[in-house]
């Protein structure tokens, strides 16, 4: 399971609040955060994002995947800034990560990438008279959304099948089908999409 | 009504079918055949995903290699693996997805969504993570997906080939319940029982055309 995806349904304040505000805001906490190097800004930072998931009360279980996954990452890459550059930097680079991924993971588990794909084809519907075509775009976020989970499901798959064939530390026994099964579900979920109507658009348009 | 005159189909130098013939007006039709012999690009022509490469097919008189969007908004098709089918991360949002260009208020989609889960067996799974649904759920998800269209016409392609006995029955009986024609194309013999006709194919040709009995008699003495 893609452990920083996916909405967990809720009532709290931040699950009721509209995509396309809290998407801005998503946006600007994590520029903020990646242009900052104020350690004690950056702290003040990742406290927000803890107070947003005490606001959100998301379930244990989805709140232990997310924590989980950062200490991971704070431990790799803090550990291997300390060795190279030193503490200041460690620790500007491991509250940064920390900051914008809690903040984007607390935007997936309250938001419905329903809303989201609603919420990106309004914003970008003044720019349909320059060519931008704003369905298109909302279903790339849906899409890349839903590929983070269907790829992990993949991998794991070719994974058991190169262990069950005594093959697991060989990069290519993962590499090869990977890849194989890989494009062959973008074509299969090519013929689907088509079969749901996408590109149909234009020629609703055409007919009014 | 779908039909399809002298239509051939090549893929480079492989004649995948050769000058099929066929007016479906029945409720309930069957395609069965060895793997390779024609019978899954029969099928997805019917809504313009394969293009014939000789003659032509009709959909109510609409061509889906021309009239793609109108042929689409009238034919729902149902693939082998559920999982190429579902695209958005729960399954509420993906039947909702469907309605995208029918429906436009959002909450609206997700009760008629909710609807459609429902009355297919998955009441309660709107908000549930998609790719966490077991086999026979996602089969059922593809098949919400495609009926929240209300379309006249239902083609599914080998849909019970991944799902467990339990799971195929009840993807029979939901068939057997609905209001659409159904194009089926399988090798399960035993889905086509109540159907109206079957159609077997091998090397690109028909080779029988019949009431289920005598056709499914045919294919079992075909393959030996």
């Amino acid at each position: 399971m893609n452990p920083l995806g996916l909405y967990a349904p809720g009532t709290s304040p931040l699950h009721r609040a509209p995509a396309g505000p809290k998407l801005l805001v998503l946006l600007v906490v994590v520029t903020l955060v990646v242009v900052r190097s104020d350690v004690g800004w950056l702290a003040g930072a990742c406290g927000l994002v803890a107070v947003g998931y005490a606001v959100a009360r998301p379930p244990w279980a989805r709140v232990w995947q997310v924590a989980r996954l950062l200490l991971v990452l704070a431990v790799f890459v803090g550990g291997l800034q300390l060795w190279l550059v030193g503490p200041q930097a460690a620790a500007v680079t491991v509250l940064s990560l920390v900051a914008a991924l809690a903040a984007a993971s607390l935007f997936t588990l309250t938001t419905r990438i329903d809303a989201v794909v609603a919420a990106v084809e309004r914003g970008l519907g003044p720019l349909r008279r320059f060519g931008v075509r704003p369905e298109r775009l909302g279903l790339l976020v849906g899409l890349t959304v839903q590929a983070v989970g269907t790829l992990a499901a993949i991998a794991a798959s070719v994974r058991e099948a190169a262990v069950a064939r005594g093959a697991g530390r060989s990069p290519t026994a993962f590499a090869v089908p990977f890849v194989v099964r890989t494009l062959r579900h973008a074509d299969e979920l090519g013929e689907a999409l088509a079969a749901r109507g996408v590109g149909d658009e234009d020629a609703d348009e055409r007919t009014g | 009504m779908i039909s399809y005159r002298a239509v051939s189909h090549r893929y480079d130098d492989r004649t995948v079918l050769d000058d099929v013939t066929l007016s479906l007006p029945e409720a309930r039709v069957g395609f069965v055949g060895a793997n390779g012999s024609g019978k899954s690009t029969l099928a997805r022509m019917v809504n313009g995903l394969v293009r014939p490469t000789h003659g032509e097919v009709r959909v109510d008189g609409l061509d889906p290699t021309s009239d793609g969007a109108a042929v689409r908004r009238r034919v729902g098709f149902v693939f082998t693996n559920p999982d190429s089918q579902i695209v958005m991360p729960t399954a509420g949002e993906d039947v909702a997805f469907s309605l995208r260009r029918t429906v436009k208020d959002r909450a609206e989609r997700a009760a008629r969504a909710a609807e459609v889960l429902a009355a297919h067996g998955l009441e309660g799974y709107a908000d549930h993570p998609a790719h966490q649904l077991s086999g026979g759920q996602k089969q059922l998800l593809a098949l919400c997906g495609m009926l929240a269209l209300d379309p006249d016409v239902l083609v599914c392609d080998e849909p019970t080939t991944l799902l467990d006995l339990r799971n195929t029955r009840r993807f029979a009986d939901i068939l057997a319940g609905l209001r659409q024609q159904v194009l089926l194309v399988t090798h399960d013999l035993d889905l086509l029982a109540g159907f109206d006709r079957v159609v077997v194919l091998d090397g690109g040709v028909v080779v029988a055309d019949d009431a289920p009995g005598p056709a499914i008699r045919y294919y079992r003495e075909l393959v030996g």
